[in-house]
């Protein structure tokens, strides 16, 4: 450094206030994260086995080589330390199917790290979630795959079994709402533990990692408006509490929606944001093809955060409106 | 007292590490006058003084050195006894070289004080007049010139006089120490800017970290029913002016206002005490009272020193510094202006002298923004600072404008919170120093 002027023996530092600096960086939030996904990576062992360590491992390999791969062609500064890439991995693997190919996963990595975030100019520049983005890519490309559920607890790739949400959207078999919370149904893999989530989303939370405001918006505008499906007809629309723990609302609650990067960064924007989503979610899950319909209502809504930002500018202390 | 734990405050905010404890039990020492003593001019906001003395001259400590040149500008007296040597522009503790009127001090304990008035009889008029002839300035940060803050002005009604005590930045004990060592003549100072201004009440706003200066302020004010007390939350920065106004009375300053035109007087606990010297017993703003502290600096003090004191005899006095320190501050660890040179002189606003070692200081690379949205939470002024520093980067003033840049009061929350450790303010400054030339040049070009 350039800016500094010996006094005496001493070496002293020039910069401009403030002189001090809080208790966060990139680097520990990236890696709280991280920590925070460790209750659904054992859900996930727990209900589909040990061997899909494999899948899980082989996402994060592939994300951490793509950025790797892609710094260094770039000539930028090589990052994989702040966590990010392996977020992403984990993230990834979390929303696939058990026992999905190993090939797609890997190329569902390259796609999430090489085009929806380096392409983007890197961390902090993507618009859409990269993990989501992947997870896209690959239901473009393995539209049958990635539909095929295992059951939870069997080792066996041939038992299959539809999803809690694709089970009562085509067949109106209801799932009960204890085996949602615990986990203990066919599903992604790190998506089926209500309670495996909650323990890590609440942690994020209450470190200050993750502002409450996107999830609660989502989860009370879940249930409002599946709410209002629900009170008109019983039968064809499912209630909002196994809408809550169906499918990969919880797991895109804290973990997708909240990324900071493709979230808003105003206060009014988040529960915007928040709402807007949910309200996308019961729409696809009840009149939408698909029985799901979390990844599109987030990919959407990441498309119009740099809207969003935009008319929510706070009024500034003091301005009278 | 019943403290309610629902206690006042502001949106936004952070909660630095305060270590205040370093000095918060140290009575006030006074420093030995030094041999040489180097008096910048510019000291007040507003216009520098015009200087009186040229070399050779000697001079008594109190005697008028630099007349004020205005109304918004404040003479300045010398702080010693002795002997004009030079008179040079010398660097000061904003960086920038100013005319510095250099004395070298001499055994003589003679003072030129000026007359001192009764305190039950001194009128409005002569509090005001002695304010200016004193050349007291805010010793809150800002050293604007204090006459100009305890004038009335015939439009702004003003129905409360707000003494802040927050001291809301880390490290900092100053006005903790003056409310328990000076708690009369705080009071006093108090009722002098009631009467200025002739407002009927007197509120002093203090944070709840401080609980002994609280129950002592309740004890002395028990007599004075125009004078209340309130605690607010420990938060910085509660002390901002915009920020206490809005915790006290709900008022809300709008942006390019000032207090004023809230009905709102507010002075810091050392001005107000100033007041009360100049008033009471005729001394003229010659010492400044600082605190001494951080992990680098071997005996953390509350000083009182001659005005022009350069920091070298300060740091001496207080046990020399660290060898694993990085950084020294003059001012709080948010806002104040680090060091290069220990030659540069205390002023009269100088609250503070920190020696930080490299773990307070906590740098890192800087990294890309994370649109994480935690500058914008902090903001108390509810600004988007990420775009504000990132308008300023690109040289976009026109958007930064748009976007409220010049609201930004500098206090540093945005940097200090920042995960990406972004220079966030410190590009805001740059922005608003842009866009306020932008604007003048403009509204010169109308005319």
């Amino acid at each position: 450094m350039n800016n500094t002027t010996p006094i005496k023996n001493y070496k002293l530092e020039l910069s401009a206030a403030p002189h001090i600096h809080s208790k966060w960086s990139t680097k520990k939030a990236m890696w709280l994260v991280i920590l925070s996904l460790v209750p659904v990576l054992i859900s996930s062992i727990i209900f589909f086995g040990l061997k899909q360590l494999s899948i899980i491992s082989v996402s994060v390999a592939f994300c951490l080589l793509t950025e790797l791969t892609i710094k260094k062609l770039r000539k930028k500064e090589v990052t994989l330390d702040d966590g990010s890439a392996i977020i992403t991995g984990l993230l990834l693997a979390f929303i696939l199917p058990p026992n999905f190919s190993l090939f797609a996963t890997a190329i569902g990595a390259i796609f999430s790290i090489g085009i929806a975030k380096e392409l983007f100019g890197g961390l902090g520049f993507n618009i859409f979630n990269p993990a989501l983005a992947g997870r896209a890519f690959l239901q473009a490309a393995y539209p049958v795959s990635i539909t095929t559920w295992t059951k939870p607890n069997y080792d066996v790739d041939t038992i299959t079994s539809a999803t809690p949400l694709a089970a009562y959207k085509f067949d109106k078999i209801s799932t009960d709402l204890s085996s949602l919370f615990w986990g203990n149904v066919s599903g992604s893999l790190g998506e089926t533990s209500a309670l495996a989530i909650l323990i890590g989303g609440l942690f994020l939370i209450f470190i200050g990692v993750v502002n409450y405001r996107i999830p609660l918006a989502m989860i009370l505008s879940l249930i409002f408006f599946s709410a209002i499906f629900w009170i008109i007809d019983p039968f064809k629309y499912q209630n909002p509490i196994f809408h809550l723990l169906a499918g990969g609302f919880l797991f895109g609650t804290f973990f997708m929606a909240t990324d900071w990067v493709t979230s808003p960064i105003t206060s009014k924007g988040m529960w915007i944001y928040g709402i807007l989503i949910s309200f996308l979610i019961v729409l696809i899950r009840n009149f939408g093809g698909l029985p799901e319909g979390v990844m599109y209502a987030i990919l959407i809504m990441n498309s119009l955060v740099p809207a969003i930002n935009r008319f929510t500018v706070p009024k500034i202390f003091g301005e009278k409106k | 007292m019943n403290i309610s734990k629902t206690l006042k405050s502001f949106k936004g905010g952070v909660h630095p590490k305060e270590f205040k404890f370093l000095t918060e039990e140290k009575s006030f020492e006074i420093l030995p006058t030094p041999k040489e003593i180097f008096i910048p001019i510019n000291q007040n906001l507003g216009k520098p003084p015009k200087i009186l003395v040229k070399k050779g001259d000697e001079v008594k400590c109190g005697d008028l050195i630099a007349e004020a040149d205005g109304f918004i500008s404040s003479p300045i007296h010398s702080s010693v006894s002795g002997k004009v040597i030079k008179i040079s522009k010398e660097i000061n503790v904003n960086g920038f070289p100013v005319q510095t009127i250099i004395i070298q001090s001499n055994e003589n304990e003679e003072n030129n004080f000026l007359p001192k008035l009764n305190l039950e009889n001194v009128t409005a008029e002569e509090i005001i007049n002695r304010v200016k002839e004193a050349g007291i300035v805010g010793l809150g940060g800002a050293s604007f010139p204090t006459h100009v803050k305890i004038t009335p002005q015939k439009d702004k009604p003003i129905d409360l006089v707000l003494i802040n005590a927050c001291e809301c930045e880390p490290y900092l004990t100053r006005d903790y120490r003056l409310i328990l060592e000076k708690t009369n003549e705080l009071i006093n100072g108090l009722k002098l800017i009631m009467k200025a201004l002739n407002v009927r009440k007197g509120i002093i706003g203090i944070e709840d970290n401080k609980p002994l200066a609280i129950e002592k302020l309740n004890n002395v004010i028990k007599n004075f029913e125009e004078i209340e007390v309130k605690v607010v939350k420990t938060k910085y920065p509660q002390g901002a002016e915009k920020m206490l106004i809005k915790a006290i009375t709900g008022r809300e300053v709008p942006p390019k206002k000032l207090p004023f035109d809230v009905g709102v007087a507010i002075q810091n606990v050392a001005t107000a005490i100033s007041i009360y010297e100049a008033v009471v017993e005729g001394i003229p703003m010659i010492t400044s009272t600082l605190t001494v502290s951080g992990l680098g600096i071997n005996e953390p003090k509350n000083l009182i020193v001659k005005n022009g004191t350069p920091l070298k005899n300060i740091i001496e006095f207080c046990g020399g510094i660290r060898e694993d320190s990085v950084k020294i501050v003059v001012g709080g660890p948010m806002m104040g202006v680090s060091q290069f040179d220990l030659n540069v002189p205390v002023m009269k606003a100088t609250s503070g002298i920190l020696v930080l070692t490299k773990d307070e200081v906590n740098s890192f690379n800087e990294t890309n923004c994370l649109r994480c949205g935690m500058c914008v939470d902090v903001c108390p002024l509810n600004l988007i600072p990420t775009r504000l520093a990132r308008f300023s980067q690109l040289e976009r003033y026109e958007d930064a404008n748009l976007f409220g840049i010049t609201n930004c009061m500098e206090c540093g929350t945005c940097a200090f919170t920042c995960p990406a450790n972004i220079q966030l303010v410190q590009w805001i400054k740059l922005g608003k120093q842009k866009v306020i030339q932008m604007l003048n040049q403009k509204s010169a070009q109308l005319n």
